[in-house]
């Protein structure tokens, strides 16, 4: 089946340029791009002046399968990210009992056959995500694992640890960590401050991150292993970042699409759908990572997709458990990025699509001759109010209910199929 | 009109007119107290539901007496030891309450912001009695009280308030109040009982004693809140007091005609000196807890007049169609 795109806004983040044109999509890669007409048979896709990018490739999206299947399973998730323009996620291993073993990992790549977009997986680094024995990081390699986690679980056992580096180096394998100094953040809620000390809220003091950091780059030095810091969210870890990167360290930085657009004031009078893991930071700091993703210094914008039903967020603050579901606001809310000024489309769509492509090696992420038909046509302008009731993940934990937002996803497809938006044209 | 709120969540969310309002019923109501026949039919009819997530003597019975000398049926329930430990979440536990029909619920609880959270569920007004390390409004405006009973005002004048301020709602709700009627707070303690970034919110920060209540009017003691912390905050107990703990040459600091306050229960030898606390001249902490009531039963009247008026408005508004 050939495609035809016309008169599309085409964003390209590889070359970082935003031009009107043409694209031909045949036996679901993109066969040409440019001014020319439409191939004989073609089903013909008249763009109208709206943006064609290559699909979101979002690492750290978490689903509920196995064990939490109410809160999100991979088809609900799968349409929530055709919905989103997201064709690739890359799900997370924090589920219960956490994806550790090869027999897990076989069980969730079946299970995710039912979703209508590219699902990879990670797996756990150490058993049952406890920092203390590695997972047996070989035969998960070759049952599919894409990279190693224990999300948000930091190790303590620092020896422990870099012995599964080590081996994960050997491997080659590229190894996700959350950047946090364990003992400063126990029991934390929010951000410590003026905001946290009014409120009377348990927080967390910034440093955390950077010290963190500092470890988990120490140990990379160490040991050699790939390295992706799945949240940088403080100013603080910024020069850390940076100099691992001049040293030539095989490094990398991310962020989530909340830790931009959101500050800790949010929280407001104990908003319990404004709980992240790490928490929302001071808006010095927000603003400070915008422009390191800009820069490229921070590398990658995920969602941090966290399903939660109503029960475990309708606490108190200091129980209600963290996250947000995020998949369907990713496009809006990174568009109040573009809005204000801060990010150019290709900008965002090298952070949120080309960079985590290349950092996974997948080939998608990119809109040139070859690459995968992955395509995501969107309005950056659609004005509309998000009711977090009309989503498509079962779980309706978003900060952004009733927000007034800008940027609607038309069409989604993922190698040359369509998976959202109207098939006629 | 002052004190339109269907709550008393804290003082945040207070005006300058809302605090004089309160605590000018609360002199009548001190007045009342003094008398041998006590009672008033202000909440005659009402129920008041003590609800207590924490532990607590004397601020659950000051909201008692408050209720029954207001003429309210008053009901205590010790949550500590309920359904809670059956795993009933606050707002289910509110729910059920609710349909009760309560017409006051004071609610004291060991986590910032759950008092908010129950409010949001229940049609009655709500009391908070302390909420977590968040608020604890009913103690602010009594102190507000005693000081403007003893020094005549409650402005422009320097409140030193001492201890540890990290783990305390008392410190939160006064440094509010005191603040919105344009007084000078200090806050002093040492760094790791001080919550981080305070000194950003209008008031200044101090891990003198000397230093801090130098010139003071008033000076308020905390208790050192050992439940609430996991360890390593103070060396010991006697360093703390040598320190920190109010005797006679630190208060020596502040001005000659200084009150001391302590909003109980005390630890005398660990934040004050025994004899500070017991000398007449100096020491208002007896007064404190007299004013607790007054300024419990103004808080419950005003909050009863607003549910009243609220409910009226509602009936009436039937009555037309």
């Amino acid at each position: 089946m050939t495609l035809f795109f016309e008169n599309a806004r085409l964003i390209d983040p590889e070359t970082l340029t935003e031009t009107a044109g043409n694209l031909v999509v045949d036996n679901g890669h993109i066969a040409a791009i440019g001014q020319m007409s439409a191939p004989p048979d073609a089903r013909v896709i008249d763009c109208r002046g709206k943006y064609l990018a290559p699909g979101i490739v979002d690492i750290g999206v978490k689903i509920g399968e196995p064990g939490e299947r109410h809160r999100e399973s991979f088809r609900s998730a799968g349409l929530a990210a055709a919905a989103g323009g997201v064709t690739t996620l890359v799900a997370r291993p924090d589920t219960t009992p956490c994806i550790d073993t090869p027999e897990i990992l076989e069980f969730v790549t079946r299970r995710a056959q039912q979703a209508p977009v590219r699902i990879h997986h990670m797996a756990a680094l150490t058993k049952n995500r406890e920092g203390r024995e590695m997972t047996e990081l070989s035969f998960l390699l070759d049952a599919g694992a894409l990279a190693f986690s224990d999300v948000t679980h930091v190790a303590t056992d620092t020896k422990a640890l870099s012995r599964a580096l080590s081996y994960a180096r050997s491997l080659g394998a590229l190894v996700i960590m959350h950047p946090q100094e364990p003992g400063l953040s126990a029991g934390a809620a929010v951000t410590s401050g003026p905001f946290a000390s009014l409120r009377g809220l348990p927080g967390v003091s910034p440093m955390a991150e950077r010290i963190g950091l500092d470890r988990d780059l120490g140990l990379v030095e160490m040991t050699g292993v790939r390295y992706h810091a799945d949240q940088i969210t403080t100013q603080r870890a910024l020069p850390a970042l940076e100099r691992g990167k001049e040293n030539g360290l095989d490094i990398s930085a991310g962020i989530s699409i909340h830790h931009l657009t959101l500050n800790e004031l949010d929280v407001g009078d104990y908003r319990t759908f404004f709980k992240f893991t790490p928490p929302l930071r001071s808006e010095s700091d927000r603003m400070a990572m915008v422009e390191a993703v800009g820069q490229g210094l921070i590398d990658i914008i995920c969602s941090m997709h966290t399903p939660a039903d109503e029960e475990s967020k309708r606490l108190p603050f200091e129980e209600a458990s963290p996250g947000a579901v995020a998949l369907e606001t990713f496009i809006p809310a990174a568009m109040r990025l573009y809005h204000s000024g801060a990010l150019s489309l290709p900008q965002l769509f090298r952070a949120m699509a080309l960079n985590p492509a290349k950092r996974l090696n997948l080939p998608q992420g990119r809109l040139s001759e070859g690459a995968p038909a992955d395509l995501v046509l969107f309005d950056p302008e659609a004005p509309f109010v998000l009711d977090r009731w009309t989503m498509q993940s079962k779980s309706k934990n978003t900060p952004f209910d009733g927000e007034r937002m800008q940027g609607k996803v038309i069409a989604t497809f993922v190698g040359g199929k369509q998976v959202h938006g109207p098939q006629t044209n | 009109m002052t004190f339109q709120a269907r709550h008393l969540l804290g003082i945040e969310h207070l005006s300058q007119s809302d605090i004089r309002a309160v605590l000018d019923l609360a002199e009548s109501y001190v007045d009342l107290n003094r008398r041998t026949v006590k009672k008033t039919d202000a909440l005659a009819g009402m129920t008041q539901i003590n609800m207590f997530f924490e532990n607590s003597t004397r601020t659950q019975s000051s909201f008692e007496l408050a209720g029954k000398r207001l003429g309210a049926d008053v009901l205590n329930m010790a949550m500590q030891n309920s359904s809670v430990k059956k795993g009933e979440t606050l707002i289910d536990t509110a729910l059920t309450l609710n349909a009760m029909h309560p017409d006051l619920l004071v609610v004291r609880h060991p986590n910032s912001g759950a008092v908010d959270l129950l409010a949001q569920k229940v049609e009655c007004a709500v009391l908070n009695a302390g909420d977590g390390r968040h608020e604890h409004p009913t103690q602010a405006l009594l102190d507000a009280l005693t000081i403007r009973r003893e020094k005549g005002r409650i402005q422009r004048l320097t409140v030193a308030i001492c201890g540890d301020i990290a783990h305390s709602r008392v410190a939160r709700s006064n440094m509010l109040l005191l603040g919105k009627m344009e007084n000078r707070v200090r806050l002093v303690g040492p760094p790791t009982l001080m919550p981080p970034g305070v000194d950003q919110l209008g008031v200044e920060v101090c891990d003198d004693m000397r230093t801090g209540l130098q010139d003071a009017d008033v000076v308020m003691m905390l208790r050192l809140q050992k439940e609430r912390m996991d360890g390593g905050f103070i060396p010991s107990e006697r360093e703390y007091f040598h320190r920190y703990g109010l005797d006679a040459e630190k208060l020596a600091f502040a001005k000659p005609d200084a009150i001391v306050m302590h909003p109980g229960p005390m630890n005398r030898g660990v934040e004050i000196d025994g004899t500070i606390a017991d000398d007449i001249n100096r020491s208002v902490i007896q007064e404190q807890v007299e004013m607790g009531v007054a300024v419990r039963m103004a808080c419950m009247d005003l909050l009863a007049r607003n549910l009243r008026r609220e409910r009226g408005r509602a009936l009436s508004d039937g009555d037309y169609v």
